[in-house]
């Protein structure tokens, strides 16, 4: 596999776009949760979504997806997008009996053979009769990016997929959604819960504060000042980017590039 | 020896309990037991709007219990309070506004216990056409939206996300409970309509290995408790509704007992 930063924003800065936010705004009860906010997520791309609690990460993340009306701005998606989303703390009922293969067809019949390979892909095909309210947090999480999986989306949404989970099992995730894209191709739009740990496959960060505050590649943003101002030089100094473990690499220390001027509120 | 009247009820009950125990699936994992009472509550509004406009009484309440339902649906997302207040508040105000009407109806003599309690003796031959039928499209109503319907009531976004249409499944699914609802006051009475959604249900639960089979189990309960509690009540000459439903819950408890003698052979 290349390293991530040579392929990426390259490729996919050219690829067509599946789900785009053009100025956008979401007010509720007279307060703006996000205001002009412009976001791309392209086929064979992972943008990921970074801010303080109550920045809008979620909301942007809704509204890209249809689920909530923009007040100000647009959405604008590609017709016929098919969409994989893993939600943010996703719980099933207790009285809802469900196999993790039923968990998998919620929205859409899929062929058991299908769902098994799906399972495969995470690591747990055996599970595949187990009910999903016997499985442990990581279990779910993995059935959880399974489901989404099975559907061969265009584009995975995955709200805070590594809450929950130790840092050995995100680093595990953070390798397998690297993997999906490579295999996939899909576009991939990642909530990170996590300030300190961007994937390095990511191509595109986005820093939100409400607006966006900055936004690039994982070095531009962890050395943007904007981006220090708003976590403090401490966080920007323990700031990570994960690497794939093949590339063996450590945190960012090149120079500073300046964000692209269309990324910027 | 059966009465006539006796297979009638039986037949219309279990047609019912078809479709009653599916619906009450529902009502159990989106834990909406209190709003399925506030809309068979809403049904003496319906009979009393029945009685008043001369209409045929099953048509009518259909036609309150689906007002009253799409209004819970639309209430819960408009307003400050919350939701079990807006049903507590609805649940009362139909029954009681249903009594005063029928109060100030006088001259027509209504026998308002064969509304609240069931009574068998009421039901027809035409009826049981109508329940088995309305039953019917009933069960094929809730087969053509259980996936959306299913999708949200595990989690409203990710259904919406992923291109179905959770708000139409579940006007539907209030539309079909209304339905349900004029079907089985006759059999059970409107006060005793909610046991035999969530009773059979709940039993199932514990025997169940998906929603489906859970659906099929509840189905299977209730139309075991309709002619459980009909011969009970033809023995012992007590209210029919009351006694499907003292029915209904000696199969939940037996479900219960049974469930802890397993526990302690696991141990």
């Amino acid at each position: 596999m290349k390293p991530g930063r040579t392929r990426g924003r390259g490729a996919a800065g050219n690829a067509p776009f599946l789900a785009r936010a053009r100025d956008l705004g979401i007010r509720r009860g007279g307060r703006w949760l996000v205001r002009h906010v412009d976001l791309t997520v392209r086929r064979g791309e992972i943008v990921t979504l970074i801010g303080p609690n109550g920045s809008g990460k979620s909301t942007t993340a809704r509204a890209l997806l249809g689920l909530l009306k923009a007040d100000e701005g647009h959405i604008e998606t590609k017709s016929g997008l098919s969409v994989g989303y893993v939600p943010q703390a996703f719980a099933i009922e207790r009285t809802l009996p469900l196999s993790v293969a039923r968990l998998m067809t919620l929205t859409g019949r899929h062929e058991r053979s299908a769902i098994r390979a799906a399972l495969g892909d995470v690591g747990i095909e055996d599970l595949i009769d187990a009910p999903v309210q016997r499985l442990s947090g990581g279990e779910f999480q993995r059935a959880m990016l399974a489901r989404a999986l099975v559907r061969k989306p265009d584009l995975l949404v995955l709200d805070e997929p590594a809450q929950g989970v130790d840092f050995a099992g995100e680093i595990a995730l953070y390798d397998r959604i690297g993997a999906i894209r490579e295999q996939r191709g899909c576009g991939i739009l990642l909530i990170s819960h996590d300030l300190h740990i961007v994937m390095a496959q990511t191509d595109t960060v986005v820093c939100l504060n409400g607006h966006v505050c900055c936004s690039g590649t994982p070095q531009n943003v962890s050395e943007n000042p904007e981006y220090r101002r708003l976590f403090g030089p401490a966080a920007a100094r323990r700031v990570a980017v994960y690497r794939h473990h093949h590339d063996h690499a450590h945190a960012p220390d090149g120079a500073i590039i300046p964000t692209e001027p269309g990324d910027h509120a | 020896m059966l009465d006539d009247f006796f297979v009638r009820a039986l037949l219309a009950g279990i047609a019912v309990a078809f479709i009653a125990g599916p619906l009450g699936c529902f009502i159990v994992w989106r834990r909406m037991a209190y709003f399925g009472d506030t809309i068979a509550h809403s049904a003496l509004l319906g009979v009393a709007a029945g009685l008043a406009l001369n209409l045929d009484t099953t048509l009518a309440v259909f036609i309150v219990a689906a007002v009253v339902a799409l209004a819970l649906l639309f209430l819960e997302r408009r307003t400050h309070l919350a939701g079990d207040v807006i049903l507590g508040i609805l649940s009362h105000s139909t029954l009681a506004l249903a009594l005063v009407l029928i109060a100030l109806l006088n001259g027509i003599n209504v026998d308002l216990l064969a509304y609240l309690l069931g009574d068998i003796l009421a039901v027809s031959k035409d009826d049981i056409l109508v329940m088995s039928g309305a039953g019917a499209v009933s069960l094929a109503g809730l087969a053509m939206i259980w996936r959306p319907l299913l999708a949200d009531t595990a989690d409203t976004e990710l259904a919406r996300a992923e291109g179905l249409r959770p708000e139409r499944a579940r006007a539907v699914y209030m539309l079909l409970l209304a339905g349900v609802i004029a079907l089985a006051m006759n059999i059970v009475g409107i006060l005793l309509i909610t046991a035999l959604l969530i009773i059979p249900a709940a039993t199932a639960r514990r025997f169940a290995a998906g929603p489906e089979h859970m659906a099929l189990i509840a189905a299977g309960l209730g139309a075991v408790c309709v002619a459980g509690g009909l011969f009970g009540s033809l023995a012992l000459d007590t209210p029919s509704g009351p006694s499907i439903v003292a029915a209904a819950f000696a199969v939940f408890a037996g479900s219960l007992a049974l469930a802890s003698i397993q526990d302690r052979k696991n141990h």
